[in-house]
């Protein structure tokens, strides 16, 4: 097992800079999720680190050494795509085999065997052992995967969207598994991955990347509570943190169009005076209340079973609340809403930034 | 008026029995959808009902009136596709108008009426573009404007928004229910995403291999699943499920779930539901949901000591796998309530949240605690 240093790394496809400055950290045994949407860099990141692209410039290290000048086959790295690269006229068996019996890792029988039955078990999958693998389901395909990139016990996990081809269902199992799998395993895993839900629930560490750039690295509740800019409060939770443009008066909130909302002055971008700004808050500390400061019309009622997720409109904005399951709604019904005045997260109205963390 | 009536629709396609006797009435302006697996038959449904696909028997009511053996064209009802199937050498506007070019409106009428529907949608500024350089969401957009021009009896969707990404779902979402608000349609819509069906349905109809599993509001579905597949289909995360034995202990009920060691107190009545519903004591499923397992810091009465997994942080709140041997318990708390994996917890099951299913038949025995 090993850490994972990127510094300074610079990728470019011709004119396109795909991937600038990047300066990533991935401790020992971390499993580390890069969120972005398509085209942020992500893969490009993870083929980087696999061998398969060689940077414009920068060092990647593995496990402190400087890997620029090896292939992908001595980075002794493992990687797991969206589409599963099995052979499909071999067994599962024969698949799992497959890395242990390469030419540059002599391999004993009895200790290939043994691997392979360490990993169906892990995986659930020996009951499959003896089948071909177009006989099985996209999710028993990616378990095969899954299992032929740890049969080999990799320094480093690669993993580019695994679950992204999987249904809900399917997909909401596998990443439980996978995650048990990354902490008994004790492994580093690298997980590129556009699904929010996927990035909050399996990473220690998340890393928004953006048009090549790394918005914001941190735990899972820090990109959560804390976005350093409203790129990354939109990139996390769902639905995404609502944002609405104005003013600080005294301890009141002045929204753009005049709404007043209460406002906590121990909030540390409470010294914002007069200037633009755009309020952050959390569907989820919005609540609905009858003499709550602001009316807004109900737009949308979605069930989500255990929650109700409302669309408010506001003048021109549009406020998500999350309210509990029992609550009745109409559509087009007015209604009074407030905020948790401490949870809101104050971003500059010009350039985005969370006031909190600049200071 | 358009009301659309299923009774008794079989279909097979060779050896594969697709609808297997569904029987099912869409009221006026009701906003349904099929939910289900692939595979399940929803989409071969639907098609039957737009006139795409034969039935070997039963018969499909509009407004009363049999319609199995009108060509699609004549049904008056309308068909919006996943991969939206817009003309690409027409421009928007066309495209929309073509419905009404077919049936030979006048030119002004077409005019107002595109006009009219684009606005609505918000599509107004792309008439004169060509499909080719739409989006995602624009090109679902003009396919449902196309479908709705005709004002038709009633507009049939087939996962319309499925190929869209995750943000731009939810903003569609809310903008077809708005629309159907707006118009008023009758309108069927077929998806495999639970979270959808339960966001736009006023009753979600879910199939499974072919048959009907439950009809009912997002509400009834999600609150009392008729079975263990429609339990286990709706929600996320999955409601949980294990075989237990129930049993009489101090005048109250004792719930033990398989292969734990966990044992959960119920009230006594428990009991007496069990008997009323013909129960097979020995033949129990115990499912709850995520938020009806509750968990707290420290012993309390009723609650059972066990050993928390994975932490799944999702923000707003979080999921917390409980240790039991093979069998998967969730539970739903507030964002780092339990501090980390392997925190020593304590968890209770809500009976009011409880369900209890048949483990041979998966029939829910209609428990209420």
């Amino acid at each position: 097992m090993a850490n994972i240093q990127l510094k300074g790394i610079t990728k470019k496809f011709d004119n396109f800079t795909a991937l600038k400055d990047l300066d990533i950290e991935i401790a020992d045994g971390e499993f580390f999720v890069l969120l972005g949407q398509t085209g942020a860099g992500k893969t490009t990141t993870l083929r980087l680190v696999a061998g398969l692209e060689k940077p414009t410039s920068g060092q990647i290290f593995i496990d402190g050494e400087d890997v620029g000048e090896q292939g992908p086959a001595e980075r002794d790295v493992a990687l797991v795509l969206q589409q599963y690269s099995l052979y499909p006229r071999y067994t599962v068996r024969e698949n799992l085999e497959f890395p242990l019996k390469s030419p540059i890792r002599k391999t004993a029988p009895a200790d290939i065997a043994e691997a392979v039955d360490r990993v169906a078990k892990t995986l659930r999958i020996g009951h499959l052992l003896d089948r071909k693998v177009d006989r099985l389901s996209g999710g028993e395909m990616q378990r095969v995967s899954i299992g032929r990139a740890i049969v080999r016990q990799p320094r480093v996990f690669l993993m580019d969207e695994p679950l992204s081809a999987l249904d809900a269902k399917l997909r909401e199992a596998l990443r439980t598994e996978l995650k048990n799998l990354q902490v008994n395993l004790g492994a580093t895993f690298l997980f590129v991955t556009h699904d929010q839900i996927e990035a909050m629930s399996m990473g220690d560490k998340i890393g928004v990347l953006n048009k090549g750039q790394l918005v914001q690295v941190g735990t899972p509740h820090e990109v959560y509570a804390n976005p350093i800019n409203t790129f990354v409060a939109r990139a996390v939770g769902s639905p995404p943190m609502n944002l609405i443009g104005g003013q600080i008066s005294g301890a009141e909130a002045v929204t753009d169009q005049g709404y007043r909302l209460p406002f906590a002055t121990k909030n540390k971008g409470g010294s914002a005076g007069d200037r633009a700004l755009i309020f952050g808050i959390r569907p989820e500390d919005i609540y609905l209340e009858g003499g709550a400061p602001v009316e807004a019309r109900v737009h949308d009622v979605e069930n989500h079973g255990v929650e109700k997720i409302v669309t408010l409109r506001m003048g021109d904005n549009l406020v998500h609340a999350t309210v509990p399951a029992q609550t009745e709604l109409a559509v087009d019904e007015d209604v009074r809403f407030s905020w948790h005045p401490e949870k809101v997260v104050l971003f500059d109205g010009e350039n985005g930034r969370n006031l909190n963390a600049a200071s | 008026m358009s009301e659309i009536e299923l009774r008794n629709i079989d279909k097979h396609f060779g050896p594969m029995h697709v609808i297997r006797d569904v029987n099912l009435t869409v009221q006026h302006r009701e906003f349904v959808v099929f939910l289900g697996p692939s595979g399940c038959g929803k989409t071969t449904t639907l098609r039957a009902i737009a006139g795409l696909e034969d039935i070997d028997s039963g018969d499909i009511l509009v407004d009363g009136a049999p319609v199995q053996n009108l060509r699609a064209a004549e049904r008056d009802i309308a068909f919006v596709f996943q991969n939206y199937a817009l003309y690409p050498h027409l421009s928007v506007f066309e495209n929309m108008a073509f419905p009404l070019r077919a049936v030979r409106e006048s030119r002004d009428e077409i005019d107002r009426t595109v006009q009219q529907v684009a606005t609505s949608l918000g599509i107004k500024h792309l008439l004169k573009r060509r499909p080719s350089a739409l989006s995602g969401g624009d090109m679902q957009r003009v396919a449902i404007g196309r479908s709705l021009v005709r004002r038709p009896k009633a507009i049939l969707l087939d996962e319309p928004i499925g190929s869209l990404d995750a943000k731009l779902r939810e903003r569609m979402r809310v903008e077809l229910k708005r629309l159907h608000l707006q118009n008023e349609s009758t309108s069927i819509y077929v998806t495999h995403d639970q979270v959808e069906a339960m966001a736009l349905a006023d009753r979600i109809v879910i199939m499974n291999d072919g048959v009907l599993q439950q009809v009912g509001t997002p509400s009834e579905v999600y609150a009392r699943p008729a079975n263990a597949f429609v339990a286990q289909f709706i929600g996320s995360p999955v409601m949980n499920m294990a075989p237990v034995r129930a049993k009489s202990k101090n005048g109250a009920m004792q719930v033990d779930v398989a292969d734990t060691g966990f044992s959960f107190d119920f009230p006594a009545e428990l009991s007496n539901q069990l008997s009323k519903a013909g129960a097979d004591v020995n033949k129990l499923t115990l499912g709850v949901r995520p938020e009806g397992v509750q968990v707290a810091h420290e012993k309390q009465d009723g609650f059972i000591e066990v050993k928390a997994g994975i932490i799944e942080p999702l923000g707003s709140h979080d999921i917390v796998d409980i240790d039991a041997g093979d069998t998967l318990i969730r539970a739903r708390t507030k964002s780092a309530f339990v501090p980390g994996a392997g925190s020593k917890i304590w968890v209770r099951i809500d009976p009011a949240q409880a369900h209890f299913f048949d483990t041979e038949t998966g029939r829910s025995l209609g428990i209420t605690l």
